[in-house]
């Protein structure tokens, strides 16, 4: 991937300036990055790119986007989002989150479904699992939490080129940054809006697809079969030899799938 | 200056090599815990502060600690209400209340009231962050600690001093009534002391706060560096600090004979010692660091797998490696006992190393600490040593040196020299000198 794939583009959202990063061609898609920041480029990336404008938000306070003190929990990050989504005129824009990401869209459609058009939760958090438990990132450093997010470390895909290595001093602030954040908005309840799956039920007319990696170990598939309940018509696709970054350990498959839903 | 005793209250029942295998005290499954023995602990240790009082010392010192055998003193106040009316005399010293992870900062201002009032006005409070674990065990957000602190003192110095009833609408605490019908005795509120582990951040706080600032067992160059900090701070608020400003804990183990001491003083290091508390990932949860420790600490180690501070040598890890990872944290005693970190001996011996240390840190505040798992019997000869023979000792060195403490000279309260520059409390020729 040539390293101008890229484009950094610049819009204050109230104080706030917002860093977001464009590639691709044609309609937008909006990208929410989950706990750990974004992860660099990646292939899935490169291959939607190829029909679709990706517009990745860095989220406020993961170091790129300075931190917006007032937001201290996902409702305020997900309506400093709305106002993004209106001010750019994005809406109705299509949404694929991952995992912390997922659970801001989810949120956002809870708010506001007008303002996507389609819906893609990977791993999402955001529901209480009725079974099994989120896992706790901050019990774990951050490179063991990561190497948890795959089903098989040592036979991951496209993990090891992203992640592999020793761990830089640069990465270590970058995931601290990234981990004080998700705090700051995730620490209690962890991970879930205590509300979300009644507040699921007023989304409709929204079409969401669920990826989710058979063997995630991180949001249990207990939280993907809620979320197929609350929301009226999604559709659920489980990927096998696969942990809770289907984009990354099963990148052709979840681009599949993801590029099939979007048409 | 004012003398106090200190000891953790460890439960010294745990098995060594679970604390070893997890390189953490913090952590091990409290399945390993007998409340029978811990019962018979607790009560031993509350005997000994009783003792201290007996004996003449200023001051008894407390922590807290959460989820830990390496203390079972997990809350405070509570060993702090018994000490307020089973002694007389001795001041009761509080280092500190981990107020960022105290749900409800109202009600500890109330505890704290009670027990100024029960002692009669010996109360002397502080706060700290709280160890990274303690946020954990209390599910405290690490990310808000500082905001926390903040806001949990400021509500509970308004809550001694400010007429009620008064609402507080702060960002993270609210109240509808604060009118406490139970205030300190000591007006306007009890003297505040602040412990700590040299956190650049805690230390001009201090100095701002004109609170004293008690350096806790931490390396003598290092201390005296953050004495130099304090000093430049609190000139830039306008007074001169002086010894009154610091603190300083020193463990320290006397017996009868050499011999008996040296012995008493290798059990500090049961299980790693403090340098096994608990692991790097629960030290440093997300955001309890600024950014600029989190950068410092990214140097110390880019892969925070391994623990930076550990005396346990890093290729030491596997399970099976418990006898050399014991050997490894045993190997460091005689490095402590020669740069004085840990100080064993005959009452005889031990004053000429004393001396030294405050001779280099001239604090106004000076504890004991004794620790690790002696039977009650060598405890309880070193603290009557300490206090018939070490003590006196000290204090006529204190008189020499001039070490005032804070009940003798307010914090704050001496002015800068004419010049305008602020003069060094601590002496850096005394430790060049050792």
């Amino acid at each position: 991937m040539a390293d101008n794939f890229f484009t950094e583009v610049k819009f204050p959202v109230g104080a706030t300036e917002l860093k977001v990063l464009k590639a691709g061609t044609g309609k937008p898609l909006l990208v929410f990055h989950g706990e750990l920041g974004f992860p660099g480029p990646a292939k899935w990336m490169t291959a939607l790119a190829e029909k679709r404008t990706l517009h990745i938000p860095l989220h406020p306070g993961y170091g790129k986007t300075p931190q917006a003190n007032w937001i201290m929990d996902m409702r305020d990050l997900g309506n400093f989002y709305a106002r993004f989504i209106r001010e750019q005129k994005l809406a109705p824009v299509d949404v694929i989150g991952f995992s912390l990401g997922g659970w801001l869209a989810a949120e956002m459609a809870t708010a506001n479904s007008a303002q996507f058009g389609k819906m893609v939760l990977v791993g999402a958090a955001g529901l209480r699992p009725p079974s099994g438990e989120i896992m706790d990132m901050f019990t774990l450093t951050a490179r063991n939490y990561l190497n948890a997010n795959v089903a098989d470390i040592h036979n991951a895909g496209d993990f090891s080129a992203m992640f592999g290595g020793e761990q830089t001093p640069t990465q270590y602030e970058e995931w601290e940054e990234a981990r004080a954040e998700t705090a700051r908005i995730a620490w209690q309840p962890y991970m879930f809006t205590q509300s979300m799956a009644n507040l699921l039920e007023n989304v409709v007319g929204l079409p969401t697809l669920l990826v989710w990696g058979k063997q995630d170990k991180v949001v249990p598939l207990s939280v993907a079969e809620l979320y197929k309940k609350q929301i009226a018509g999604a559709k659920l696709v489980t990927i096998d030899k696969c942990g809770h970054m289907p984009e990354v350990e099963q990148s052709a498959e979840f681009v599949k799938e993801v590029s099939a839903f979007l048409g | 200056m004012h003398i106090m005793w200190f000891t953790e209250r460890a439960y010294h029942h745990v098995p060594e090599e679970e604390v070893l295998r997890r390189r953490s005290f913090f952590g091990v499954p409290n399945t390993f815990f007998d409340a029978a023995k811990g019962a018979v602990l607790l009560n031993q240790y509350l005997d000994e502060k009783i003792y201290t009082d007996e004996l003449g010392f200023d001051g008894v010192m407390l922590n807290e600690h959460h989820g830990t055998p390496f203390c079972m003193g997990a809350v405070m106040d509570v060993e702090a209400a018994v000490l307020a009316r089973a002694t007389k005399r001795v001041k009761i010293v509080l280092l500190g209340n981990p107020i960022p992870t105290v749900a409800n900062p109202l009600r500890l201002a109330e505890e704290l009231a009670m027990i100024d009032m029960i002692s009669g006005g010996r109360l002397v409070p502080g706060w700290v962050r709280g160890a990274g674990s303690e946020q954990l065990a209390n599910n405290a957000n690490p990310a808000y600690n500082r905001e926390y602190f903040d806001e949990a003192h400021d509500l509970i110095l308004a809550a001694w001093t400010k007429p009620g009833p008064f609402r507080w609408e702060g960002k993270h605490f609210h109240y509808r009534f604060v009118n406490p019908w139970v205030l300190p005795l000591q007006k306007p509120h009890p003297p505040i002391w602040i412990p700590g582990l040299i956190s650049p951040e805690t230390v001009k706080w201090c100095a701002a706060h004109k609170y004293p600032y008690v350096a806790l067992a931490t390396m003598l160059g290092p201390t005296l560096e953050m004495w130099d900090m304090y000093t430049t701070e609190a000139a830039r608020h306008g007074y001169q600090a002086g010894p009154e400003n610091f603190g300083y804990l020193q463990p320290i183990f006397v017996h009868e004979t050499e011999e008996k001491a040296d012995a008493l003083g290798r059990n500090f290091l049961f299980g790693g010692g403090f340098a096994n508390f608990a692991r790097p990932e629960w030290m440093f949860p997300p955001g309890y660091n600024s950014k600029e420790a989190t950068r410092r600490l990214a140097a110390l180690y880019s892969n925070p797998n391994l623990p930076g501070k550990t005396l346990i040598p890093q290729h030491l890890h596997s399970l099976s490696d418990i006898a050399a990872i014991k050997k490894a944290v045993y190997d460091t005693y005689d490095g402590a006992k020669e740069s004085l970190q840990i100080i064993t001996g005959t009452p005889k011996s031990v004053i000429p190393k004393l001396r030294k240390v405050l001779e280099v840190l001239r604090p106004g505040i000076f504890s004991f600490w004794l620790d690790g798992p002696a039977p009650l019997a060598d405890r309880m000869t070193c603290l009557k040593l300490l206090g018939t023979e070490v003590m006196p000792a000290v204090r006529e060195i204190g008189k020499e040196l001039g070490l005032k403490d804070p009940f003798e000279v307010a914090p704050g309260s001496r002015p800068l020299p004419s010049s305008g520059v602020a003069e060094r409390v601590g002496s850096p020729a005394a430790l060049a000198a050792l």
